[in-house]
């Protein structure tokens, strides 16, 4: 047992669209981008969170095995997980030996050793694809496209199953071509078996809000699920 | 014993004893296949439904009550036979002479009928006012025993809605036997069990019993006569499908014209009728179509039944319910499943006649239930939020395989168990009394020990504990004492003939406490423990508020510093009820559900130390306080979890709300995860759970815009009710609760 901790924004007990089936969701503290669209600014802050040793989120999560069924288990989340990727591993590996599904929501923007370490007892990946464009990634992200896809590269080397996510922004990805882009990512990486095109929505006014920080995306609509169904028929 | 409405039956003990049981484990096909062979309403049933809409509407535009014949006694044979649409109904019989027509029952207190009948601008009669002043009610013979701190503590409402003036309910006769036997050969069993009397020594006891035996079997003739007048000779047994669910109907009909009982449940009778569908679909005299006919036609019947109500009786139990539950599915003790073609049949009629609060279908759960109608099950609930869930794999040990759920949670083996209904004390309200010695800050009264009020400039703990339990033990004793006058009258002025005809002679009796308010407490004495409460003090001296300041643990969040406590309470309560004697040996229960009256709980309770305001509603049931759980469904769900069946055998109720986003994403993905957690919260032991998929909006919308919602059906707390028959103050609460959403 080592001693490291991680910083932990907060617990969903219940979560059912971040990975397969049933999945207690952890949100990790602090983030390295800076997304315009992003739902949770509250989670950017890297000193902010509660601190918690991996036996003791293991034992909050053991407490909802019986809620997993055949498919469910846990998702880190974030903030970005990554940034915390040593304690992540020691997570991750825990509920390994405790027969527990871990999956990683991540932007994947970060690869080092750590990072590589813990994907080693991931098994599954959520890979956001924020834009299909250089230009807008460095716009409104922050980073690089080529980290994801880098990122992705190698997911599919190790044959790490991986769900693409997209979040559908009205006037930036509600398109055929940024729809287009993750279909080719999937033909290309035979171990992308998922694409999932979430509606952009602004029920987080409310934390921007109250941190009293503008909300880059506030001047954009919610995204209709009328939107989301047309471009799912893209995926086939 | 042989009959031949009984061929093809196989198994002998059901035939020389009365045994219901044994003839379904002996008779009944388990089924584990899915929905796909259920029928549709036929154009009758859908005819006649479109009907009995018509009368709802009439009666919503009438303020809830369509007619009331102000001069009969409701009983069995008093009302010539009612029909909704005599020659397209397959299954008759109405409480009265027309539909939604409501009698009155005037023997569990003529008080009550009186302002029942007044409440909705009709005058109770000359008749039976005259009568009635030469007879005693249940609610005269109570208030003639009470004693004074008895009427203190009901009017300062640490214990209420206590069933002194009105019919008690939740018993369950097995109307089953009446199809199965007949009423001459139950007769007959009546009568052996009497005559058998004459060898006892003849002490009170003995006597009542021998007296009750002649009501019984009384009324076990006038229910054949009441069939009678419908054209019905129900002496003999059913000989087919449809006999058999007309004769257990004219037997629930008969217990709910002789009754106004708070709850008049159904029991368990789906697999029941399916061994004789399946034996007439064998014979090849009925078709799929006209089974589901069947159920359907039985099911409006029960849709169509009322009681006379008073407004202060549904101030605390909302929306007009009769808790006509129907306890479905569960697994036998031999390991096969109770599941049969009927229990599906049973919830289509959600589909066929559309959602609906009645029959309040209650699905008895095992994690060892066939898939397949676990997915019905969970995606009847997803499309129409009007069923319950309890936990078959905790209560199969204590009760068998042929137990049934009266009210809400409350389980009894059927013909076998009964209970005496004890309503619920107000726990919240009672350590805000213990905390000022003796003195209810709310209605101004002393009551119980009096003491010094706490003097600390800050609460602690341990001395909190030690006040409640001097309290806690001073409450027990009153209201088992209060419970044993109750039921004690009600044995005597308003005995339930007809239903108790359909149990056998020697019945178990356990009796039923309840309390209120447990997340209040459970949080209040967290806050207690984990952050720093000041007591605010009137001018003179008496607490009446609280200033709370530090975070603490709230129950709702899996957290155990908090949750235990809650578990921890209902140990003490219970323990002590336990060492008060009841009246007729009952066994002591307790449940924790309010039904609706966890608002008007709140309204006569002061602030607590958790910060609940004054006057601001509880918790429903067992439930946490609304928006104060913070880790989500699943943590909220194990926090309810861990209390203890065994210090609750009356039952754990809890409301979950989740919106469809936060249950999947599409309709099989909702399904599968639904299932997936109740078998999840069901092992880990949980007793109870009324599951809505719905969005805040649809209920604020609903509660702007009613006539847009008319058949809007949501669970509430152990019951299902239509919303629109909600007080405003009741939608209001109802729309605060916690709904699960999606991040």
């Amino acid at each position: 047992m080592s001693d490291i901790k991680g910083r932990i924004h907060s617990f969903q007990s219940l979560g059912t669209v971040d990975g397969p089936g049933i999945r207690f969701v952890v949100f990790m503290q602090g983030c390295n981008l800076r997304c315009g669209c992003c739902h949770n600014p509250d989670t950017w802050e890297m000193s902010a969170g509660t601190e918690y040793t991996a036996d003791e989120i293991l034992a909050k999560v053991l407490r909802f095995r019986e809620y997993f069924g055949k498919k469910g288990g846990i998702t880190l989340s974030g903030g970005e997980p990554l940034l915390q990727s040593e304690f992540a591993y020691e997570l991750f590996d825990l509920c390994h030996q405790n027969g527990i599904n871990t999956c990683l929501d991540t932007s994947g923007s970060i690869m080092n050793d750590s990072v590589r370490k813990l994907l080693t007892v991931t098994d599954r990946v959520l890979l956001d694809i924020k834009y299909a464009d250089e230009d807008s990634y460095r716009e409104y992200v922050g980073c690089t496209l080529a980290k994801p896809i880098e990122f992705l590269a190698y997911l599919n080397e190790q044959k790490i199953p991986v769900t693409l996510r997209q979040v559908i922004i009205p006037t930036l990805t509600d398109n055929e071509d940024s729809v287009n882009f993750l279909v080719d990512l999937r033909k290309k990486y035979e171990h992308v078996d998922k694409i999932e095109l979430l509606p952009f929505r602004k029920i987080c006014q409310v934390k921007y809000d109250e941190m009293q920080i503008d909300f880059p995306f506030a001047h954009i609509p919610a995204a209709g699920t009328d939107v989301i169904k047309i471009l799912e028929q893209l995926l086939g | 014993m042989e009959h031949k409405n009984w061929n093809g039956f196989k198994g002998e003990t059901w035939k020389n004893e009365i045994n219901v049981r044994d003839f379904i484990q002996t008779n009944y096909k388990e089924y584990t296949g899915d929905d796909s062979f259920l029928a549709g309403p036929t154009a009758r049933t859908s005819n006649l439904m479109k009907n009995v809409q018509g009368l709802f509407a009439l009666e919503r535009q009438f303020g809830g009550v369509l007619e009331i014949d102000t001069a009969t006694v409701s009983s069995l044979t008093s009302y010539s036979p009612g029909y909704i649409d005599k020659d397209n109904e397959i299954i008759v019989g109405l409480q009265t002479n027309r539909p939604l027509k409501r009698g009155v029952c005037p023997f569990g207190g003529i008080r009550m009928a009186r302002q029942a009948c007044e409440a909705y601008g009709y005058k109770l009669s000359e008749k039976i006012e005259e009568e009635f002043h030469y007879r005693t009610t249940h609610n005269d013979g109570v208030f003639r025993a009470y004693t004074d701190e008895m009427r203190k503590a009901r009017k300062c409402h640490v214990i209420t809605g206590l069933p002194d003036a009105y019919g008690r309910g939740r018993i369950i006769g097995d109307y089953r036997r009446v199809a199965l036997y007949g009423i001459d050969r139950l007769i007959e069993e009546k009568k052996n069990d009497k005559n058998a009397l004459a060898e006892t020594i003849f002490n009170a006891d003995s006597t009542k019993l021998n007296e009750e035996l002649f009501q019984q079997i009384a009324f076990l003739g006038k229910l054949k006569e009441m069939a009678a007048m419908y054209g019905f000779d129900i002496s003999m047994p059913a000989e087919n499908a449809r006999e058999a669910i007309q004769w257990t109907y004219f037997a629930y009909l008969g217990a709910i014209k002789e009754q106004n009982g708070a709850a008049m449940s159904l029991g368990r009778v789906s697999t029941f009728f399916d061994i004789y569908i399946e034996r007439d679909i064998e014979n090849g005299v009925l078709t799929e179509e006209q089974a589901q006919e069947l159920m359907d036609d039985f099911v409006i019947k029960l849709r169509v039944a009322r009681h006379l109500r008073t407004p202060e009786y549904n101030e605390l139990f909302g929306g007009d319910p009769m808790w006509i539950t129907e306890a479905v599915g569960g697994m036998g003790e031999d390991g096969r499943t109770l599941v049969t073609k009927s229990s599906f049949r049973m919830l289509n009629t959600l589909y066929t006649l559309g959602s609906s609060p009645e029959p309040n279908l209650t699905i008895l759960w095992s994690t060892q239930l066939p898939e397949n109608f676990k997915r019905f099950c969970a995606k009847v609930s997803a499309d129409t939020d009007s069923i319950q869930y309890e936990n078959d794999d905790i209560m199969r040990p204590h009760y068998g395989d042929d137990y049934a759920i009266a009210c809400c949670v409350s389980a009894m083996k059927l013909g076998k168990q009964m209970q005496f209904f004890g309503a619920r004390c107000n726990l919240a309200k009672l350590l805000l009394i213990a905390i000022n010695g003796g003195y209810d800050t709310t209605s101004g009264m002393h009551i119980g020990p009096q003491m010094d009020v706490m003097d600390a400039e800050k609460l602690d703990f341990d001395a909190v504990m030690e006040r409640f339990d001097i309290y806690n033990q001073w409450l027990s004793r009153l209201y088992v004492n209060t419970m044993n006058v109750i039921h004690y009258m009600h044995d005597k002025y308003c005995y339930e003939k007809t239903q108790m005809a359909l149990h056998d002679t020697e019945v178990d009796r356990l009796m039923a406490f309840g309390i209120a308010g447990l997340s209040v407490v459970a949080d209040s004495m967290s806050a207690i423990k984990h952050a720093d409460v000041y007591p605010v003090r009137d001018a003179n001296g008496f607490i009446v508020d609280f200033n709370t300041v530090g975070d603490f643990p709230t129950y709702g969040n899996d957290d155990d510093r908090v949750d235990l406590i809650a578990k921890d309470l209902t140990h003490r309560v219970i323990t002590e009820l336990r060492k008060t004697p009841t009246y007729r040996n009952a066994e002591h229960t307790l449940s924790v559900l309010t039904i609706t009256s966890n608002v008007m709980y709140g309204k006569n309770t002061g602030a607590t130390p958790d910060g609940r305001k004054a006057s601001a509603p509880f918790a429903p049931g067992a439930n946490p306080m609304h928006n104060r759980e913070k880790n989500g469904a699943l943590a909220s769900l194990n926090s309810v979890a861990k209390i203890s069946y065994d210090d609750c055998r009356d039952g754990v109720s809890n409301t979950f709300s989740i919106t469809p986003e936060a249950l999947g994403k599409s309709d099989e993905e909702r399904i599968t995860n639904l299932v997936t957690i109740l078998d999840g919260y069901f092992s880990k032991k949980a007793h109870h759970i009324n599951i809505n998929v719905l969005n805040r909006e649809t209920l604020m919308d609903a509660y702007e815009n009613p006539e847009k919602y008319p058949n809007l059906t949501i669970r509430v707390s152990g019951y299902a009710v239509n919303f629109n028959k909600l007080s405003r103050e009741q939608q209001r609460e109802v729309i605060s609760r916690t709904f699960h959403e999606a991040i």
